[in-house]
């Protein structure tokens, strides 16, 4: 069964998006040092999102999440077998974009056999092997968040290993 | 962890970066892709105004967007001398494909050649000579020098027999119409070479003489006939993985039209799964005959459509032959051709006879003959594609079984009309036009033997390894490498001569049962490593290019940026070759010889294009075609008229037949009937070995493997070939996922990694082919058809383990390729 349980991320990352947006402004433009100081930094700077408590996850059972901005659909999932770049006291807790890197469909899960897949065309991405997509269209494997859980046993994501479907920064 | 490429943000591509047309130079498909590229010390902003497609970037792009790009999407190349950025993404308005990317061609850009981000360092920059023991680098005069000299002297001392040519004869990547014609230029019209093969075949040939010779072209209707088609008939071929877009954006939109799906394959592919999914299962056939009986199977097919009087009298009696057996079985026709009922008296098998010879049921092949051809309530005709590929092409008795499935489209009508076809779905874009090739012969030389039996003296190579690609692989790398390394050795014995000492050396190798081999290639390939001398090529992107795809659509994909190092485009290469031998062989006093090198003058590839497509195809020019852009013209080119080139469609829509140059226009059926196993060894290595060897494509590196086996995304993937296995058959041989395996049998013996794979049958594993890190060739036997038509597809051997599972391989996915919705 999958729930859905957007984050309070929202606000700030509207904020952002319209920093990124002023700063793109004037790239393009005539820059002042200032503003290309500004510039300066040469990766995108991830915010840290609460996304769920550990006792919230039953096992493998997707929950929808969004990170790094409620534009950006994910899941997160605790899959009852460690994993490589899993968290949690189990090791088994992963989390992924769901918007196929081919053309953006959102994927759903399949419980059978840990894979989310593409209904536009069919492509299909292991969630136990850290997304590598098994066979499909996608030119790169599928987004995974950063995960850290903390002593209350609250899990943040904090970054994201590939660029997401439909932007350009994964920050936008 | 699966390979992650870490990028977190792309350039944005600014309002006013250049565009150019380009074609995927990988598979027949051909889809259009644009290329934008703007200077370094710019890029585009997120402000609608400011970036390419007019959107704010800011936000989040929807869906099926044209204005996001994957990072492979992404490079920094170099364009006349400057580095700048490059994207190239699939275009939208291009028909082939309409914006889709495949797992190929949405990676071009990625697999560009760059010194900036260090992509395809692999690509040979220079040419190379084998001098002081290693590949010396030096310069082309240098390089064509010996290659002139030493091929003119073979030519001349002994004759032109002596000559050796493997190349290419396709579209897109290496070939093209530029490039064709170039070495057809110099290879059958300054010489007459006659022992001469094509990139993946043993022989110069067609890989459908049949097919022709019963007057069908097989390119002969419009991707968008599937789209209105009402039932998809696919024999030994896997649309979904190998001709991907040709699948997902016109087979699909003629599922979802309610169109059914047959699938005739001894394996369950993801074609079959996919079209399940589209279609629903009750309208997708699959046939899973046993290896090598599809010519079985489509003659019950059609006798069952004969039987049942559903074939279409009136095409029959107006455009196919009345009178009995029009050309007589003989070495150059493996079948007689001729009427449907002369046909009819030679390939007559019942149903129950074709259960048991295929092993499927009678019902079934009933089933189909019913989806093909039977008539629908109204009365009105079934209209059917029909689909066939190396399943056939590289099956048993290639020239009966393509006969077989033209012999159904002819007996029910579906030639030439909307929603029809009987088309090959292509490996290659094709791009073929040279001078006439007659002096070949039909059958023509089995080109491998030849060098096997030690004949010939100097093989030039052109964009093929066969060493990944042939059959009998095991035996050709052998004793090529033997015979190279004659010429090497002298080569190394003679170090610190003259040239002149030089070529005395190499001359002497040769007679003595050596082989001088001049490779020319984009990469260091494997059948580079025999070479002495290696002369660097450059690709589509690199050079302006133009090929026609699977429904003879020509387009011009324009250049980019610059050749890689020095290398340069085949054409000027073939050009340079041509040159340099008229200068020796004047040298030499061979004036009337040396005149017949004249006339390679060109400055660019646009020059070959002029000299040799143009003469035949006035209207068309580099010019009109860049402005027709990604959806460019169907070939044949008719006219050119209110500012644009003028196609045609689809072949054949007034039923007048052409391809084998009868003046009556009637196309002949032929009398393909059944005969077992056609090519030799086969049923003897069936009965000895447990396992058949099929061998598949993956479209993750099908038709670019050569590059991608320096791509981090692909490697991570499969670092090893697969090989798929029925897990029950795993248990029995002790096996675990991405376990090394050798497949032996006598014919060789080959490597790759167990894929667990739930729908394969079991003793049959399917071996991906063509993989750098695993010659499937190794075990194929050299079986070939009367027209030295190659059987790979049917080999047999026994399975050994060779290890676990490398710490890299143990880490790769091996779950279901079948999506699972």
């Amino acid at each position: 069964m999958k729930c859905n349980r957007l984050v309070d991320t929202g606000r700030r990352q509207f904020l952002r998006g319209s920093l990124m947006a002023t700063a793109g402004a004037a790239v393009s433009t005539v820059m002042t040092p200032a503003q290309a100081k500004a510039q300066a930094l040469a990766r995108v700077e991830y915010p840290a999102n609460r996304l769920a408590n550990l006792a919230d996850l039953a096992v493998n059972e997707p929950m929808d999440i969004t990170y790094p901005d409620a534009d950006s659909p994910g899941v997160l999932i605790k899959l009852g077998q460690a994993v490589e770049g899993g968290i949690g006291p189990d090791g088994d807790v992963v989390a992924f974009s769901v918007l196929c890197p081919h053309k953006g469909w959102p994927m759903s899960y399949s419980a059978e056999d840990k894979t989310l897949n593409c209904p536009g065309h069919h492509s299909r991405f292991d969630c136990e092997a850290g997304g590598q997509q098994i066979w499909g269209h996608a030119t790169q494997n599928l987004p995974q968040f950063l995960l850290r859980v903390d002593d209350a046993g609250d899990i943040y994501a904090e970054g994201v290993d590939e660029l997401i479907y439909g932007r350009l920064s994964n920050v936008l | 962890m699966a390979y992650k490429r870490q990028v977190d943000r792309l350039p944005i591509i600014p309002a006013d970066a250049q565009e150019f047309n380009v074609t995927c130079h990988y598979c027949i498909v051909g889809c259009g892709y644009t290329a934008y590229t703007w200077p370094m010390n710019r890029q585009g902003g997120t402000d609608p105004s400011q970036n390419k497609f007019g959107v704010d970037l800011a936000e989040q792009q929807t869906m099926e967007t044209e204005a996001w790009y994957a990072p492979s999407m992404y490079n920094v190349v170099r364009q006349n001398g400057k580095d700048v950025h490059l994207v190239v993404k699939p275009d939208a308005n291009c028909v082939v494909n309409s914006g889709l990317g495949s797992v190929r061609g949405a990676r071009m850009a990625e697999n560009r050649p760059s010194k900036v981000t260090g992509t395809q360092q692999q690509r040979l920059s220079d040419p190379l000579v084998w001098r002081n023991g290693v590949w010396q680098p030096t310069s082309w005069d240098d390089a064509l020098d010996l290659v002139a000299r030493v091929t003119a002297r073979v030519v001349t001392d002994g004759s032109e027999d002596d000559l050796v040519v493997s190349v290419f004869d396709h579209g897109g990547s290496a070939g093209g119409y530029e490039n064709t014609w170039a070495t057809g230029k110099l290879y059958f019209d300054s010489m007459k070479v006659k022992n001469i093969r094509i990139h993946n075949r043993p022989a110069y040939n067609s890989e459908v003489h049949s097919s022709r010779d019963m007057g069908v072209d097989e390119l002969n209707n419009s991707y968008s006939d599937y789209e209105v088609t009402d039932t998809i008939f696919v024999v030994g071929a896997n649309p979904m993985e190998c001709q991907t877009n040709l699948y997902l954006n016109h087979m699909v939109k003629g599922l979802q039209n309610g169109a059914r799906f047959i699938m005739v394959d001894p394996r369950r592919t993801v074609s079959v799964h996919s079209a399940e999914q589209y279609a629903g299962a009750e309208n997708v056939l699959h046939l899973p005959i046993k290896e090598g009986t599809d010519l079985a199977l489509l003659n019950a097919i059609m006798t069952e459509i004969v039987d049942q009087r559903w074939t279409d009298a009136e095409f029959i009696a107006a455009s196919t032959f009345q009178d009995g057996q029009a050309v007589a079985q003989d070495e150059a026709h493996p079948a007689s051709l001729g009427s449907l009922d002369h046909t009819m008296q030679a390939i007559r098998l019942s149903l129950a006879e074709a259960e048991t010879i295929c092993g499927v049921p009678a019902a079934d092949i009933a089933k189909a003959a019913e989806w093909i051809a039977k008539p629908k309530d109204d009365g009105a005709r079934r209209k059917c594609t029909l689909a066939y590929e190396k399943g056939i092409i590289w099956g048993n008795d290639n020239y009966r079984v393509v006969g077989a499935m033209v012999n159904i489209a002819l007996a029910t009508g579906n030639v030439g009309r909307e929603g029809t076809g009987v088309c090959r779905l292509g490996g290659h874009q094709e791009g073929y036009f040279r001078p006439a090739d007659g002096h070949v012969g039909r059958p023509a030389e089995y080109v491998d033997q030849f060098l096997i039996r030690g004949l010939g003296g100097v093989h030039h190579i052109w964009a093929c390894d066969h060493h990944k690609t042939t059959i009998n692989a095991s035996e050709f790398k052998r004793v090529h490498k033997r015979r190279a390394d004659m010429v090497k050795d002298a080569i190394d014995a003679a170090a610190g001569g003259t040239r002149e000492q030089l070529v005395e050396a190499i001359v002497s190798a040769i007679s003595a049962g050596g082989l001088f081999v001049v490779d020319m290639d984009i990469i260091h390939s494997q059948i580079g490593q025999n070479a002495h001398v290696i002369l660097p090529a450059c690709e589509a992107s690199e050079m302006n290019l133009t090929s026609m795809n699977g429904e003879r659509r020509l387009r011009l994909s324009e250049k980019y940026m610059d050749p890689y190092g020095n290398s340069r485009p085949d054409c000027l290469i073939a050009a340079g070759i041509a040159q340099n031998m008229e200068r020796v062989l004047r040298e030499m006093g061979q004036d009337a010889y040396a005149d017949q090198f004249k006339g390679y003058d060109w400055e660019t590839e646009e020059d070959a294009f002029m000299d040799g497509y143009n003469t035949g195809n006035p209207e068309v020019t580099y010019e009109r075609l860049r402005a027709a852009g990604n959806n460019g013209v169907q070939e044949p080119v008719t006219g050119y008229e209110n500012g644009a080139l003028v196609g045609t469609e689809r072949l054949y829509t007034d039923g007048v037949f052409t391809r084998h140059g009868r003046e009556d226009g009637k196309a002949l059926f032929c009398a393909s009937g059944w005969r077992g196993w056609q090519a030799p060894g086969k049923a003897r290595e069936q009965a000895a070995h447990k396992y058949w060897i099929n061998n598949v494509r993956a479209n993750i590196f099908w038709q670019n493997q050569f590059l991608d086996q320096r791509n981090e995304f692909v490697q991570d993937r499969f670092p090893y070939p697969f090989i798929e296995m029925n897990p029950d058959d795993m248990v029995e041989e002790g096996l675990n996922p991405g376990d090394l395996v050798e497949i032996i049998n006598d014919n060789g013996v080959t490597q790759g990694m167990i894929y667990p794979t739930a729908t394969a049958r079991r003793r049959q594993v399917a071996m991906v082919f063509g993989s750098p890190a695993g010659s499937q060739g190794n075990v194929i036997n050299d079986g070939v058809n009367e027209l030295v038509l190659p059987n790979y597809k049917h080999c047999w051997g026994d399975i050994r383990k060779v290890s676990d599972a490398t710490r890299e391989a143990a880490r790769v996915t091996f779950k279901s390729k079948e999506v699972a919705l």
